[in-house]
């Protein structure tokens, strides 16, 4: 038990750099300060995931949030102005009606959240100690994840794919490729 | 004159292979640690990306050239359905692996199938945020030398 409880600590200073993170965001002006502190905002939940033990899903963050989306974030900012405008008072309060409608909803359906490891919880308890058990035997492969994603519901993934591919054809068909310069010439 | 950033350049030369080979073994090492076709499919796009960063986008479309990209993006999606249509022909339910290879003990039929289908993942996912990286930079001007 004494272990479980100093990982614990460290998942609380990490949901603390967030939170920071999070209102330091909300303060700045300089769009190029924010698009970084996304950067790090992701790279921050990547850690907490590793902590969590959900090391596919902290892989995907930090590879994706903190890494392609940042940039991405970038090119869309050269494209814009560097500062954003002051807004009215109004729209603070808007905002900050909608945040804490939405805290207090999260807040009451806390009660109803497993503890953390619950091996009783919705998660552990059906379809998933299915695949645990039955992976070695049926797909005879470590990473239980990979299984899951590619065998089990490979056809989940695959529409998956299809969903990427989309994204791509969206932005190709909005922006072309880039590659009109040298069809051009 | 000195070309800016050396210190860039000469780093990220010496980390971009690094970064390549970072992505295949994810690529190839997904049935064993965690991984696989996506994200390996984001850091080799994130490779291309950081040279582009470098080197100029233009530099970077004649190492990776946007037609290739371009095809990159359905072939993909190719080889997953693609998967899915062989297993059918071999007998087996659509993306049933187990027909694919006879050693059922070892289960060689998941393995190549998990493979082929991640496969799938990897090339539309590098593509496509290729894509989406091409066409925002296509739109914008090289990052001026005041502004780094």
């Amino acid at each position: 038990m004494a272990n479980l409880d100093l990982t614990q600590y460290l998942d609380y200073a990490l949901i603390a750099m967030l939170v920071v993170v999070g209102i330091a965001i909300i303060r700045m002006k300089n769009l190029f300060a924010i698009v970084m502190l996304t950067g790090t905002y992701s790279l921050l939940s990547a850690a907490w995931f590793v902590s969590l033990d959900a090391v596919d899903v902290a892989f995907t963050e930090a590879a994706v949030g903190a890494g392609i989306s940042t940039v991405l974030m970038l090119g869309a900012m050269l494209l814009t102005a560097r500062d954003c405008k002051p807004e009215g008072k109004a729209r603070h309060i808007v905002a900050l009606l909608v945040v804490v409608i939405t805290g207090a909803a999260l807040l009451y359906a806390l009660g109803d959240m497993p503890i953390y490891g619950d091996p009783n919880s919705p998660v552990n308890a059906y379809v998933g100690m299915d695949y645990v058990a039955m992976t070695p035997n049926d797909i005879n492969v470590p990473n239980i994840v990979t299984a899951v994603l590619a065998s089990y519901r490979g056809f989940d993934t695959l529409g998956e794919t299809f969903v990427v591919f989309t994204a791509g054809l969206g932005v190709a068909l909005l922006l072309g490729l880039g590659g009109r310069k040298e069809e051009e010439n | 004159m000195m070309p800016p950033h050396i210190v860039l350049r000469v780093v990220s030369k010496l980390l971009i292979p690094f970064i390549v080979v970072f992505g295949f073994y994810v690529h190839f090492h997904g049935d064993y640690s965690p991984g696989g076709g996506f994200q390996a499919g984001v850091i080799l796009a994130a490779a291309v990306i950081l040279y582009a960063l470098i080197f100029g986008v233009d530099a970077a479309k004649k190492a990776v050239p946007p037609s290739w990209v371009r095809i990159g993006m359905a072939l993909g999606g190719l080889i997953y359905a693609g998967t899915g249509i062989v297993t059918l022909l071999m007998g087996g339910d659509f993306l049933d692996y187990d027909v694919l290879h006879p050693d059922l003990s070892h289960k060689s039929g998941q393995h190549i199938g998990i493979m082929c289908v991640e496969l799938g993942v990897l090339t539309t996912v590098t593509c496509v945020m290729l894509a989406i990286f091409y066409a925002f930079a296509g739109r914008t001007p090289d990052i001026s030398d005041e502004d780094w």
